[in-house]
């Protein structure tokens, strides 16, 4: 631990940079994903279509490629000149997580009721107003606790960019490893304290909303 | 799937009906349009030229076998399957035992099972790998296992336990009732039944597995995106777009197969406990009120979660 104390503001300028990834991809990803859902449910054929081809190739690719393509076919193959590290990391992980908070909503949406969604139209109010004021708002009740299991995993999945050129918790651990060969176990225990100082909280969070979310229903 | 989302929209009159059709075309046309886009930039790019022969007549001396054997199956698959296949048992038993720790009677053996699911839960599987590399000094094939094992068999004990707490509970004083000591109940009445009702989330983590032994491309273990790196390495720059997108495509088609294998045997349960009903324990109406039900979405949500 030593020589995580030596150097705290490395340690410091590491955790900002996972939060950064984690916050910024994470509100690309929850926009994105919700639009995702939102074709997957849609009548018109074509979205869905994309939506499941969509979900279906990045939910099954590993982070790890998703970040090997961004860097090195975006540029070649179409021309997108996507900035190096951060702006990339955003984007890859955007990309991945918004698969799974689309497939967290889609199924949040199917968990409701067949008799809310029929009441609704039977009292004539049209798809979107059946959609944003009966089915979503009871949704997203039950999506609550399944999404912050998704962020958690996503908070976690920042440290794929360490092996692209970020700077963030577990590339500060490498890096401190490599320059304090003596207190090896001490850098790998203080990072993963950081860690979890990110990520339990959001468990506990979730396992208690899960409890009331269980008692009302 | 299509009956619970028609739900959401009104069977379509003549000018809703009208309406879709126009924004079927308009949707059509605009990704039809960006995939034209992409083709004819990726052609301008020069994508489409004779750089894709490498897969069928390799250059500089090196034959097809050279290339899909050798490198790409026998390196790239089957590195990426080893660590997995390690794991997978190691990652059970590990996962067992907690299990059995955490249902036991005394709180000394329950909070350590406790807070070692909890950390392991929580730290990326990547930053043990780096700890195996750096800290322990150990082979990167072994730092991969060891991500593998720490990280999975937290979450299939999370697993197992969410199954074993939506049982209805009379089976486990069933078993008590009937003189089986506690461990006896957990092993033989408890398990087995969460373990049914678990399997698909537990398929769905071999998805995991595989995904995130892709993490020892970065820890610099030699695996199927590792395969493709040494490939283009070389054959050259412009085979980069070829290795990457033949190795993505390895990716998707085994992850999918691996997933659709978890929801069939999802379907496949399903059905089967509404057909035989009652004789099914989890098909039991008398259990705790909801409870089979909130097996179900624990079991969907805990997909959900472990596919990650």
């Amino acid at each position: 631990m030593g020589a995580l104390i030596d150097n705290a503001d490395v340690v410091w300028t590491a955790f900002k940079m996972t939060l950064w990834l984690s916050v910024s991809a994470g509100v690309l990803s929850f926009i994105w994903g919700v639009m995702l859902a939102a074709f997957r449910v849609s009548p018109i054929g074509p979205l869905r279509t994309f939506g499941t081809v969509y979900v279906n190739i990045f939910r099954n690719s590993p982070l790890t490629l998703i970040f090997l393509v961004m860097l090195n076919l975006a540029v070649p193959v179409l021309g997108l000149h996507v900035g190096l590290g951060v702006p990339m990391a955003i984007i890859s992980l955007t990309l991945y997580t918004s698969t799974f908070v689309c497939e967290v909503v889609r199924s949040g949406i199917n968990s409701v009721g067949v008799g809310q969604a029929e009441a609704a139209r039977s009292i004539g109010l049209t798809f979107f107003q059946t959609l944003g004021q009966i089915v979503l708002p009871q949704a997203f009740r039950s999506v609550v606790p399944p999404l912050i299991n998704v962020y958690i995993a996503h908070v976690k999945n920042t440290s794929v960019a360490a092996g692209f050129a970020v700077f963030e918790l577990t590339a500060s651990a490498q890096r401190l490893a490599n320059g304090n060969p003596a207190d090896v176990v001490g850098v790998f225990a203080g990072i993963g304290l950081c860690y979890l100082v990110i990520t339990i909280p959001m468990g506990v969070a979730s396992q208690r909303i899960e409890r009331k979310v269980a008692i009302a229903r | 799937m299509s009956n619970e989302t028609s739900v959401l929209y009104e069977a379509p009159g003549p000018r809703a009906k009208a309406r879709d059709r126009i924004f079927t075309v308009v949707f059509t046309l605009i990704f039809v349009g960006l995939l034209v886009w992409a083709g004819y930039t990726a052609y301008s790019n020069g994508i489409f030229d004779d750089r894709w022969a490498v897969l069928w007549d390799p250059p500089r001396g090196q034959s097809v076998s050279d290339v899909w054997i050798t490198s790409i199956l026998m390196s790239g698959i089957w590195g990426t399957l080893k660590p997995v296949l390690i794991a997978i048992p190691i990652a059970l038993a590990l996962a067992l035992a907690l299990t059995i720790l955490r249902q036991s009677p005394y709180w000394i053996a329950r909070v350590p099972a406790r807070v070692v699911t909890e950390v392991f839960r929580g730290i990326p599987v990547l930053l043990i790998m780096y700890f195996g590399v750096i800290g322990l000094n150990i082979d990167p094939l072994w730092a991969v296992v060891l991500g593998l094992v720490v990280y999975n068999m937290a979450v299939v004990a999370e697993i197992l336990r969410a199954g074993i707490a939506a049982l209805p509970s009379g089976q486990k004083e069933a078993g008590l009732s009937i003189g089986l000591s506690p461990l006896q109940t957990l092993l033989r009445i408890q398990l087995p039944q969460a373990v049914r009702i678990m399997l698909p989330a537990l398929i769905s983590q071999i998805v995991v597995l595989l995904k995130d032994s892709s993490l020892g491309f970065i820890i610099g273990y030699s695996e199927l995106l590792k395969s493709a790196k040494d490939n283009y390495n070389f054959f050259g720059e412009s085979t980069k777009v070829v290795f990457i997108f033949v190795v993505a495509v390895l990716y998707i088609l085994i992850n999918m197969s691996v997933s659709r294998l978890a929801t069939y045997i999802e379907g496949r349960m399903r059905t089967k406990s509404k057909t035989v009903g009652g004789l099914h324990v989890e098909g039991k109406a008398d259990g705790p009120p909801g409870g089979v039900t909130a097996t179900g979405i624990g079991a969907n949500t805990r997909t959900g979660d472990s596919a990650l």
